[in-house]
């Protein structure tokens, strides 16, 4: 079954500027894609529409069963706790602790202190930083904080880990270290990754799906392939 | 239970917050303390004025005066009349020997005139003095009344009374208004600083939004919040009632400038009205963070 539906979609934005042009795509469950594209192809508001950051002007987009595009914005906290979002520029809290920060998602939830602590340290250990739990953000390297973001985003086990150029802020090798964890938590608990970037290299690499973007349409939609494809 | 545990970490944070932002709060709170200062002592003068014209209003009293040559009867019927009326609130019979009874004690020179008068050639007037149940309509009453047969004249002090009337009622609807308008003032003062510590923010609950915290969950540490700047804004004021009106109170021994004016007892009153300062501070601290954070949990 799909987990991921798009028909038909258009974006607009308020300035006149169309983003999006009628896409239609679909992304099956426990699947790792790589959204690619240059500057301004549309990658971006992809993500985007997909945690309902931004509405759709016109089409469907059905994300595990919820239309995102008729969902208010009262209930769209519903939405966000069934799925991680990670960003480019980290977007930790920096008056808090590494801990502190992941437990920030948990605590937002309203779930039990042990049931925290427990998934806390759980996520923390799943992307390799369990040593640092008691260090500030500042205190910490870029890929450091990309991975507290990771971690924070897959405590509460989300089905979808929206990843918007998670690697653009970060020297080859420690994006290499990033699309690693990331392509772990794939395989060992099965969620669902959506990452867009322009990094050739990754992608080339990890030959996954592959779905390209270009002025706003849908140039390809591979199985498994590179970027020159 | 998973909300009251979302309201105790709530209440937990919104302490937190305060202290951690402390520069801010500050800022908050003297601009609580300023304006409630001003609403407290308008609270105090309007419930001053307000009990002032209550005690005034139940001294007024209108006085008939009766013809000379009337009879017990018709002074019966006459009562009957005037007890008829609406407004009339109870009404007490002095005879014309009461009258001269009570002028005698007054001075030693109608004691003397008086002395020599019997009841026959008294030429004294029986009168009726009447309290009336609504003040504003004293006017119409004693109109209505003076129509009444055998009756010869009616005072009420009229002209002076009228005045004061009118001059109770704009006060009360002037220090209303004040009270009122500075209220609203606080409101908007406080809306604007609070505002300003949650501009700084901004961050927090854009990323609270994106785990996925509920509109809720955001809100009421923000909220509780503003309940706490506004009862910590509301302690001066409140220190200020109570010592302050005690002070004045005993200052001028329980009466402003004469006799005629006396200041609302200290006790339970100034309890009363740091009762209401505390809840407006809380009341408006609550509206000022609520109406602020509002703006940033829209998508």
């Amino acid at each position: 079954m799909d987990f991921i539906r798009l028909k038909n979609v258009n974006k607009q934005y308020k300035n006149g500027v169309t983003a999006i042009y009628d896409l239609t795509l679909s992304i099956t469950k426990g699947s790792f894609v790589f959204v690619i594209g240059g500057s301004g192809s549309g990658k971006s508001t992809f993500i985007k529409m997909l945690y309902r950051e931004e509405k759709p002007s016109s089409g469907e987009i059905i994300v595990g069963g919820v239309n995102v595009a008729k969902l208010r914005n009262k209930k769209v906290y519903k939405l966000r706790r069934r799925l991680g979002i990670v960003f480019q520029d980290y977007r930790l809290l920096p008056k808090l602790t590494v801990y502190e920060n992941v437990a920030f998602t948990m605590e937002s939830l309203g779930a039990k202190k042990d049931e925290t602590r427990k998934k806390t340290l759980k996520a923390l250990e799943l992307v390799g930083l369990k040593h640092k739990i008691h260090n500030y953000p500042d205190q910490l390297s870029g890929g450091e904080q990309q991975r507290v973001a990771i971690a924070r985003a897959i405590v509460n086990e989300p089905k979808l880990l929206l990843c918007d150029e998670p690697t653009g802020n970060l020297d080859p090798d420690m994006s290499m270290e990033i699309v690693n964890v990331l392509d772990e938590i794939n395989k060992t608990c099965g969620t669902t990754i959506i990452m867009a970037t322009h990094d050739r290299d990754i992608v080339n690499k990890m030959q996954k799906e592959v779905v390209v973007l270009k002025d706003g349409r849908l140039l390809k939609h591979i199985e498994k392939g590179g970027y020159e494809e | 239970m998973k909300f009251f545990r979302t309201l105790r970490r709530s209440i937990r944070d919104a302490f937190k917050s305060v202290f951690r932002n402390f520069s801010l709060s500050l800022a908050s709170i003297s601009c609580i303390t300023i304006t409630l200062l001003i609403v407290a002592v308008s609270i105090l003068v309007t419930f001053n004025v307000q009990n002032f014209t209550t005690k005034m209003e139940q001294d007024l009293t209108i006085v008939v005066f009766l013809n000379n040559d009337i009879t017990e009867e018709q002074i019966e019927n006459v009562q009957k009349e005037i007890t008829s009326i609406d407004n009339v609130d109870s009404i007490s019979f002095q005879s014309k020997t009461a009258v001269k009874e009570e002028m005698r004690k007054e001075s030693d020179i109608f004691n003397e005139v008086m002395s020599t008068w019997d009841e026959e050639d008294n030429p004294l007037k029986d009168t009726f003095q009447i309290k009336v149940k609504d003040v504003e309509l004293i006017h119409d009453t004693a109109q209505a009344i003076e129509k009444i047969d055998q009756v010869s004249i009616v005072r009420y002090g009229e002209g002076m009374v009228d005045q004061l009337i009118i001059a109770f009622e704009s006060a009360q609807k002037i220090s209303y208004g004040v009270v009122i308008a500075l209220v609203i003032v606080t409101i908007f003062l406080i809306i604007n600083t609070i505002k300003l510590t949650i501009f700084s923010r901004k961050r927090e609950i854009s990323i609270m939004r994106l785990v996925g915290a509920s509109n809720f969950t955001i809100k009421t540490p923000f909220i509780i919040e503003g309940m706490v700047l506004g009862l910590l804004g509301s302690i001066i004021p409140v220190l200020a009632i109570c010592f302050g009106y005690v002070a004045l109170y005993n200052h001028f021994g329980g009466y402003l400038l004469t006799q005629m004016i006396e200041l609302i007892q200290p006790e339970p009153f100034i309890y009363m009205v740091s009762g209401i300062v505390v809840v407006i501070g809380m009341l408006v601290g609550m509206i000022g963070s609520a109406s602020a954070v509002r703006k940033y949990l829209k998508v």
